[in-house]
């Protein structure tokens, strides 16, 4: 699939980056101990060190670091066992120290990649160039007064994993497909909930655009885009802008733009005069953070299986579908879910109810997976029943809707309800002799040539038997005394 | 009332566990030496209600007799030094009205051992300064006087913590030392001043200068104080990042300890041309009075002694412009309304700092700037490390290093403030100790040819703070430093 995209003038290569700011899981911040919990009311969740109070220190919480390895782990990085706390210096009112504790030149863990599938089932690697470790900054609220605003430090000092990826992703498709993969490897990893709503995952787009076979061309960043439509729509804003001013004989300014979401247009931020000198140098109030090959493997050993390794394991040997394996992997607890129904059952057979009937019964009661009222369990048990020919599919159909309703087992409501298929041959013969003694006359029309009648027929039949007849057995049997 | 000034921490220890007199006798004996000597401008703050509640109590743990390592024992506080629901200003514009929620875990200590707060004390304003001039409530007044009657600087930054201690009007001080802090004014008032090992105190709730300098210590009239002192302070802090996991070893049995055997270093990068000779004389006789007490002086070389002073004028500025970007008028202290975000911050800024803090902010933030990094702070970086290593090798062949504390006496107020590099030689003895993380004292030992106080230095390998008060107290014992300065609150001698 061609991502080329075509100007005025010629052909053009679209590169993209992007630095995604991930908020660490964690019950406290990264260099102190207040909450790290979202939706508190305005600053009730920042200690003395959050707020910047003379004389205060950081103090590293190891659970962040322990999270930050474990998603270098998910991208396949390398791990670096020394990495250094560096202070980005700049000004603003809801950074209360003065600076941000980040990490410049030596971030906790290095290059790793990320393996992308696009709609026409084609997949490609974004690398990754490095994570690192920093504070989140507060919140400024401009909207609250008409001339003052509002600081919140709640976020202040929260846990941030900055990932940075290497320039390799070329269409918006592959942007938003690889947003999409990482937010999954984090929230299967549980080092991040991947909310972009709630702000714990906000990405920054660099896009530029060139000649095939040329340099790199000049690069925007367009900051703090928080949903995949916004991602795309900026990428192709900007691809589109920025063609435009080459071709009518403009250059591309390096800067900071900003995302407009009610024009879907991008705009300066600030430009390069106006770019923050950061002065980073390494925070003297931190020792470098070190740990061992020991520390690294104990959190390898307790690492979940991750959607690819569960997606392949579901093409490969369950024989599923991949459209399929991406639905059923989408959640952890989905795969989870779906891992215990098919256990020693028909895969595909399972995956086919899932995905179905089961998303479906779940979409439509507005709920979650969580929330279902049939457990993996049960849908294995029903599964079971149509697997030994207790029940038809579509009878199925009908046990599923009352275990929904009623939360209970499949064998309880089949009982109950006597809804028990009818596989006896003698039980269905006798019903079929019933049906074409009391439609002769149809009998001689099909017999004549109406070879559509036979649908009819099975469907008497069906009636007669309140829908428990064995449908396969019932056209088998009636073929036979209908071609007799 | 001068008899119990007379007393020296440890005796008065001595004295209070005998019950023969108690913490709230002792208090308002300084008290009245606290308002003897006010045209001194000590103390900022003084907090004697919370002092005398702190005696009532500690006289009952006397009774009691669980009474801690400091109990009674009235001391006062730098005002860098974060104490709770207690003003603390670190002498600027920007803090004056900051009371903090919270109590230093430094001066948490030392309450906890049952001392007596007597108030906060003058400094330099953020701990910036060699002379206390920087101080929004002026100069604190050296309590020795030139035969002109001049007033003398007490030297700083920890200037009021010096000259209180001096002057009779606390018993023990507390001070930070970043660049020589303690040292040079315990020099220039003729007292006690040490500065620990980097990492034995802790740093949270100290009022942050330069993060990887600063170190609280204590001043006091003898080396024994200065242990007794020292061991309540010191300790690991989990609060700390940098704060060392070492226990702190009882240094009172180091003070009499003796040091035969003990090996001296002479560094000959010490002796600067046109030295002043009342200090090179001094210098002579500190280690002319090692040998006597059984101690080997060897002369040792610390090649990169010449290196110290700009390395820390590019090290400390660096840090302290970073360490300063919290003060902005945005969550306490200091606030100038404006219209904007960024004119609030210049106005507060520039309102709330003096100009020597502004010229430091100006100089680090210069040396960290796009460009500059490379030249000036890494470059400072590792010179620094070079610095350490002539210690470190030296401390192979000697256990101590003696050296002047100051290259002169104590000079009027008003007399080098004018011109910044002038007061910035001042470390030119102190700053080595400080970039290499090294334990360091001064000890009085004799006296210029003005009267004026001289202190000998004395610095030991990281964390052998030991070592020091062995060599100190044979120092002291020869010098017999009379402790007198004209403008004392009481007969002290």
């Amino acid at each position: 699939m061609s991502t080329l995209v075509s100007g005025r003038t010629g052909e053009w290569e679209i590169v993209i980056g992007m630095e995604v700011h991930a908020q660490v899981v964690s019950n406290s911040k990264l260099f102190s101990g207040s909450s790290a919990i979202f939706g508190a009311s305005p600053n009730n969740h920042v200690s003395l060190v959050d707020a910047a109070m003379p004389g205060m220190l950081p103090v590293i919480n190891a659970q962040c670091v322990k999270q930050a390895v474990l998603t270098g782990l998910g991208l396949n990085a390398k791990i670096n066992k020394f990495s250094v706390f560096d202070r980005k210096n700049y000004f603003y009112a809801d950074l209360p120290q003065g600076y941000q504790i980040s990490q410049f030149k030596h971030p906790i863990v290095g290059e790793g990649e990320v393996q992308i599938e696009l709609s026409d089932g084609s997949t490609h690697k974004v690398g990754i160039e490095r994570l690192h470790l920093e504070q989140d900054a507060g919140k400024s609220l401009h909207d609250q007064h008409p001339s003052k605003s509002y600081i919140d430090l709640n976020r202040s000092g929260v846990a941030l994993m900055e990932i940075v990826s290497k320039p390799e992703m070329h269409s918006a498709d592959q942007a938003a497909a690889y947003i999409k993969k990482l937010r999954s490897i984090l929230r299967y990893l549980g080092t991040c909930d991947g909310n972009m709503e709630e702000g714990s995952l906000r990405a920054d787009v660099n896009v530029s655009v060139r000649r095939p076979g040329e340099a790199l061309g000049t690069r925007t960043e367009t900051k703090n885009l928080n949903s995949v439509k916004f991602i795309m729509q900026t990428i192709e804003f900007e691809v589109q802008r920025q063609i435009e001013l080459i071709e009518n004989g403009g250059e591309v300014v390096q800067e900071t733009r900003l995302f407009d979401t009610t024009t879907g247009m991008t705009r300066t931020m600030r430009g390069k005069e106006d770019a923050h000198d950061y002065r980073y140098f390494p925070d003297p109030d931190l020792l470098p953070l070190t740990f061992d090959d020991a520390f690294i493997d104990e959190l390898k050993i307790g690492m979940p299986e991750l959607p690819d390794e569960i997606k392949f394991r579901m093409v490969n040997e369950y024989g599923l579908s991949s459209y399929d394996a991406n639905v059923l992997t989408e959640e952890r607890e989905t795969a989870a879910f779906y891992e215990l129904a098919s256990e020693g059952r028909d895969r595909k057979i399972t995956a086919n109810w899932m995905s179905v009937e089961l998303f479906g019964a779940l979409n439509k009661a507005g709920i979650e997976l969580a929330q279902s009222p049939v457990g993996p369990n049960q849908l294995g048990g029903l599964i079971d029943l149509i697997s030994d020919g207790s029940i038809s599919g579509k009878i199925a159909k009908e046990v599923f809707s009352e275990m929904f309703e009623t939360g209970k087992d499949a064998k309880l409501i089949v009982d109950e309800k006597g809804l028990k298929q009818v596989s006896d041959e003698s039980a269905i013969s006798a019903m079929i002799d019933d049906v074409l003694a009391t439609n002769s006359d149809k009998v001689n029309e099909y017999r004549g040539g109406k070879e559509k009648l036979f649908g009819f027929f099975v469907g008497q039949v069906m009636k007669a038997s309140k829908g428990q007849a064995n449908p396969g057995m019932v056209n088998k049997l009636l073929k036979q005394k209908l071609d007799f | 009332m001068s008899e119990l000034l007379k007393m020296t921490a440890t005796q008065a220890r001595k004295s209070l566990l005998k019950r023969e007199i108690s913490s709230v006798e002792l208090l308002n004996a300084y008290q009245t030496a606290m308002e003897k000597t006010e045209a001194l401008n000590n103390y900022v703050t003084p907090t004697l209600e919370v002092a005398k509640e702190m005696a009532i109590e500690a006289d009952k743990t006397y009774a009691k007799g669980n009474a801690g390592l400091l109990a009674g024992l009235p001391i006062g506080v730098k005002d860098l030094f974060c104490t709770k629901d207690i003003e603390t200003t670190a002498c600027s514009a920007m803090l004056k009205g900051f009371f903090p929620p919270y109590e230093s875990t430094v001066t948490s200590n030392v309450w906890k051992s049952g001392g007596v707060m007597l108030g906060k004390l003058n400094c330099d304003e953020f701990a910036m300064g060699s002379s206390n001039e920087t101080s929004i409530f002026g100069p604190a007044i050296n309590p020795w006087s030139k035969i002109d009657g001049s007033d003398l600087s007490p030297g700083g930054s920890s200037g009021g913590s010096a000259s209180s201690v001096a002057a009779g009007a606390a018993l023990m001080s507390l001070g930070t030392d970043t660049g020589g802090s303690i040292r040079q004014p315990a020099a220039f008032c003729g007292v006690v001043g040490l500065k620990p090992t980097y990492g034995r105190c802790s740093r949270w709730g100290i009022v942050a200068f330069a993060s990887s300098l600063d170190q609280a210590g204590p001043f006091t009239r003898t080396v024994e104080d200065s242990a007794l002192i020292f061991s309540a302070m010191a300790g690991h802090d989990q609060k700390d990042s940098t704060s060392a996991s070492l226990e702190t070893p009882n240094f009172s049995e180091a003070v009499h300890s003796g040091i035969e055997g003990l090996r001296i270093g002479i560094p000959a990068e010490y002796y600067l041309d046109g030295m002043d000779t009342d200090i090179l004389n001094l210098w002579r006789k500190g280690r002319a009075w090692l040998e006597q007490a059984g101690a080997k002086v060897v002369d040792i070389s610390l090649p990169h002694t010449k290196y110290a002073l700009p390395c820390y004028y590019i090290i400390a500025p660096a840090e302290a412009s970073s360490n300063l970007a919290r003060y902005d008028g945005v969550k306490y202290g200091k606030r100038m309304e404006k219209e904007s975000l960024d004119a609030m911050y210049e106005a507060t800024r520039a309102d709330g700092f003096g100009e020597e803090v502004q010229r430091r902010i100006l100089i680090g933030t210069y040396a960290l700037s796009a460009g500059y990094y490379d030249a000036y702070y890494l470059k400072a970086q590792q010179v620094r490390r070079l610095i350490k290593e002539d210690f470190d090798k030296a401390f192979n062949d000697v256990d101590v290093i003696l050296t002047p504390t100051t290259p002169t006496a104590a000079f009027p107020i008003g007399a080098e403030i004018s011109d910044p590099i002038t007061m910035y030689l001042n470390d030119v003895f102190t700053v080595p100790a400080n970039l290499a993380g090294l334990p360091g004292i001064s000890v009085p030992a004799g006296l210029s040819k003005q009267g004026l106080p001289l202190g000998l230095q004395l610095l030991a390998a990281s964390f052998r703070e030991d070592r020091i008060f062995s060599a100190a107290s044979a120092i002291e014992k020869q010098a017999e430093f009379s402790l007198a300065p004209v403008r004392a609150a009481g007969d002290l001698q």
